[in-house]
């Protein structure tokens, strides 16, 4: 028992640094959201997406330039990849919004360039389609929220909860900043991706709240401040080793899984740092300053356990 | 009897892992390039058309590794994709237009394991290459359409009831009607009501000088133009698709007005689009019984007469003038016909359609009348190195049949063979009515050279994530580390295993849903791993620590697993394609891991230290 109640590190002392770290990062984030907001895809935009490949490398400018004479105002041309690979996107408009969009780019580009290219990916969004998307994706967070709330108010108590979702909110708020900072591009895998932040980093939280519930339980003499940094403690290997294996394969994914994969892998990687420190720093700091205290959550298990007691 | 498994408990352990196994091994024999031939409008398939199939090719030196005859289809497998190209050719050349020639990757499935209904996992288009189209289908022409036709309908109605009107105009969504007497118009609503059951007919509000009669659709004839304007589509869309000779087409109805077109394997996509953009309608003709068929099969087409050919074979003479066309057409379904009990087809034409017919039937009663099938596409051919996009026209006889009696708009077309040449002869005349337009709101093509780049950088990336967290494991865990990574070797074949049992799609996000299962499922066993450290350093003995460990962390695997199975679920929910082939894996993933992470380890753990002395762990 007595190593229990070593406190190795002070996590709790440092949450004043930590709160003037969430709340910088916040503001950076939701100013740029405000402000600059995000590179949305044509997931959510709509518009025609169109990846070549050529057999060498690929000047842009002249690809550009014989884009723009051959009427497609304001098309996007990069690199994707490699030289040899290029990304045309092009923004929807009302003249040129049609499917057929896609093989009329492909069939310039191989009558006027220099090489040929080979067809790699076209997309096409229709634009409401684009606000659709928009608005389920928008809905699916939404209710991922709520459903986690009230699944966390049921298992632990509203105090946890309201914890865990305050730690949600900046993870995704955070980013989403991220994305909208770099001006990253937002699609619908990163969409996927935030969701699957909110899992993992609930998942996180959830552990963590876990050990406290059951050390205000076990441990009488100690102030609420001290039971949830001793569980820090306890907790602390395991959030590191999971936050690592979990990180080893995102860092797979992000040198390997190919471009499309890429922005995922990123939008992942940067909400699983994030939301190892929020469970550490967001989640449980909240949920004491909402005021915590043992007879929360002793009441009924601890009738329970001296019931079981009596011979 | 400390960390002990009862020996069932150990035998159902090795039993699901047998079980998981078998499913998951399909998908390590990979495809062979094939050519599969199915048929269409009731052609047969059979050995002997198989072996005219083995004949040709023999004759050009080709021969299939595999032969695969059924009811539904011919498989021919072939030992690379050059003779599979080849071979294509060949029997698209020497088959009819009755049968559908279609390349296709079958899976190499070893005959015991398909007998088990063992299936390799199926790969979205992303993964194997192709079109995913959704197409929207504009309801506003659909009702428009519908309104225009039934205006038509009720001016004949009051002209032929000496009903006399003043004006019959359409405005928005209404029909509005003007009577000289309200005497006329009260007669009117009651004649018009009984005849057109499906509206709804009520004084205007508005007062005029003369009265006013607003004719609209009930909420439930609505409902039915719009079902019947997406079943149209999805019917011509479907009969369009099989001469795309696609393997394994998808058609669905998405929503109230969508349409999901997927072709797999299909590379040249502006033809893809060309074609399902095509138009059809149809036109009845008389058959011109005077001059014989095959006379004008040899040159001597009388005039006033066009010879076409049949889509069951042969040719028909038909008169050039045309009764009705396809836009008269307001429906058509198949039955039974109660007096003779054979299948028929109903039509159903609009007004001045079916005075026309009217007229034609009264004098033409015992001759034959024909259906022909109309369809328009632009193509685009590549002539002498420059694009060409030029129209054609293919024109079928689809049904001929002779004129019993006196008709006008509605009519039975009786005496077809089965219900199901009823079905389709109703399919194809709605298919050639007027189509409400449809348009394509989204598309996603992927090239076949970006799939198999997706799958190589896909299996690449989940292989070295597995590698360095096994690694990972193993260094900081020490034996309890490799009992965690056999437990996620086995976690990786389950995931496997239901993927395919449930022949659930495999997209790209959804390999990388399986990567990140991969990074989280380890988290169980990390929760216990640290919980019995935990236990030995307050000084327990290594037995009770395993035990305490194990049983101290469930709950908090359980409540972490379950939230993020909650997150899972609502992104299968609420999102599209992409979303959902992430959600799928994850939430099996996070299902299958608690599993072997828990129970899985458990048994090894109990295999090697359970019911014997311990002194120390190796954690």
């Amino acid at each position: 028992m007595n190593d229990q109640n070593t406190i190795k590190i002070d996590f709790l002392s440092k949450r004043r640094i930590a709160l003037v770290v969430s709340a910088i990062l916040l503001i950076i984030s939701i100013g740029s959201l405000a402000t600059q907001g995000l590179k949305k895809g044509i997931d959510f935009t709509g518009g025609t997406l169109v990846e070549l490949s050529f057999v060498e490398a690929v000047e842009l400018d002249t690809l550009r330039s014989l884009l723009t004479t051959a009427g497609f105002e304001g098309a996007v041309v990069q690199h994707f990849g490699s030289s040899k690979e290029v990304l045309i996107r092009l923004l929807p408009s009302k003249a040129l919004n049609t499917a057929a969009l896609s093989n009329k780019v492909l069939d310039l580009v191989n009558s006027k360039y220099g090489q040929p290219g080979e067809l790699r990916r076209a997309e096409f969004v229709g634009p409401q389609v684009g606000e659709e998307l928009t608005e389920d994706g928008g809905l699916a967070l939404l209710y991922a929220l709520i459903c986690i709330l009230i699944y966390v108010t049921f298992r632990f108590e509203y105090r946890f909860a309201l914890g865990s979702v305050a730690a949600l909110g900046h993870d995704v708020i955070i980013t989403l900043g991220f994305f909208s900072v770099f001006q990253f591009e937002f699609d619908l895998t990163v969409l996927a991706a935030i969701l699957a932040v909110i899992g993992y980093s609930l998942n996180d939280t959830i552990v963590v709240f876990d050990r406290v519930r059951e050390n205000f339980r076990k441990l009488r003499n100690f102030t609420p401040t001290e039971v949830v940094n001793i569980s820090l403690n306890q907790t602390l290997t395991r959030t590191i080793m999971t936050s690592l294996t979990t990180l080893l394969v995102l860092l797979a994914l992000f040198f390997l899984g190919g471009e499309i994969i890429h922005d995922f892998a990123l939008a992942l990687i940067v909400g699983v740092v994030v939301g190892t420190y929020s469970s550490v720093y967001v989640a449980s700091p909240i949920t004491l300053a909402l005021g915590i205290s043992k007879a929360d959550l002793v009441i009924v298990k601890v009738d329970q356990d001296e019931l079981d007691k009596i011979p | 009897m400390m960390n002990h498994f009862p020996v069932w408990k150990n035998l159902l352990i090795a039993l699901t892992l047998v079980v998981a196994v078998i499913y998951a091994l399909p998908n390590l024999y990979g495809d062979d390039p094939s050519v599969q031939i199915s048929p269409l409008r009731g052609a047969v398939i059979n050995s002997s058309l198989l072996a005219d199939v083995r004949e040709d090719l023999k004759a050009k030196g080709i021969s299939a590794v595999k032969e695969e005859l059924s009811d539904k289809q011919i498989l021919l497998r072939f030992k690379d994709t050059n003779d599979q190209l080849k071979s294509a050719d060949i029997i698209k050349d020497n088959l009819s237009n009755n049968y559908v020639v279609a390349l296709n990757l079958a899976p190499a499935t070893p005959q015991w394991l398909r007998s088990l209904n063992a299936e390799p996992m199926y790969l979205g288009l992303d993964l194997r290459g192709g079109v995913h189209f959704l197409l929207e289908v504009d309801m506003e022409a659909a009702e428009k359409q519908s309104i225009n036709r039934n205006a038509s309908d009720i001016r004949q109605f009051l002209r032929e009831n000496k009903l006399r009107y003043l004006s019959v105009v359409i405005s928005h969504n209404t029909i509005n009607i003007k009577f000289r007497s309200q005497d006329i118009h009260d007669k009117a609503v009651e004649e018009l009501t009984r005849q057109f059951r499906t509206w709804e007919f009520n004084p205007s509000d508005e007062s005029a000088s003369t009265p006013v009669l607003v004719a609209s659709m009930s909420a439930k004839e609505l409902k039915e133009v719009r079902k019947y304007a997406l079943q149209q589509n999805i019917i011509t869309l479907k009969n369009r698709v099989n001469e795309l000779g696609v393997a394994e087409p998808v058609i669905q109805q998405q929503g109230d007005n969508r349409i999901v077109v997927e072709l797999p394997g299909i590379q040249d996509t502006a033809r893809a689009k060309e074609i399902l953009g095509a138009t059809a309608t149809l036109e009845y003709h008389l058959v011109d019984v005077k001059h014989s068929a095959s006379a004008a099969q040899a040159g001597r087409v009388p005039l006033g007469s066009k010879l076409y050919n049949r889509r069951d074979g042969g040719v028909a003479l038909l008169k050039k003038q045309i009764i009705v066309t396809g836009n008269e057409i307001i429906g058509a379904s198949s039955g039974i016909d109660s007096d003779a009990g054979s299948a028929m087809v109903s039509v159903t034409l609009d007004g001045p359609g079916g005075k026309k017919m009217s007229n034609i039937t009264r004098n033409n009663i015992g001759k034959p009348m024909a259906v022909v099938f109309i369809e328009h596409r632009t193509e685009t051919k590549i002539v002498n190195g420059e694009k060409v996009r030029y129209k054609t026209v293919v024109e079928e006889v689809i049904n001929v049949a002779t004129i019993r009696g006196h008709f006008s708009n509605r009519f039975q077309t009786t005496g077809l063979d089965n219900s199901g040449e009823a079905r389709d002869l109703a399919l194809l005349l709605r298919a050639g009515a007027l189509a409400a337009p449809i348009d394509i709101v989204e598309e996603r093509t992927v090239g076949p050279s970006l799939g198999q780049d997706n799958i190589d950088k896909g299996f690449n990336s989940v292989l070295i994530g597995f590698a360095l967290v096994l690694v990972f494991m193993a260094v900081y865990y020490k034996t309890f580390g490799l009992f965690a990574d056999i437990a996620l070797a086995t976690n990786l074949v389950f995931i496997i295993a239901i993927l395919s049992l449930l022949q659930a799609t495999l997209t790209l996000p959804g390999i990388a849903g399986i990567v990140l299962t991969v990074g989280m499922a380890v988290d169980a066993n990390v929760l216990i791993f640290e919980r019995i450290k935990e236990e030995l350093k307050n000084g327990n003995s290594p037995q009770a620590s395993i035990h305490a460990g194990y049983e101290k962390a469930f709950s908090t695997i359980a409540d972490a697993n379950i939230t993020t199975l909650i997150a899972a679920i609502i992104l299968f929910g609420f999102g599209t394609g992409p979303i959902k082939g992430f959600a799928i894996t994850l939430s099996i993933g996070i299902l299958t891991s608690m599993f072997t992470a828990i129970i899985g380890t458990r048994a090894l753990v109990n295999l090697t230290y359970g019911n014997r002395q311990v002194d120390k762990l190796k954690i």
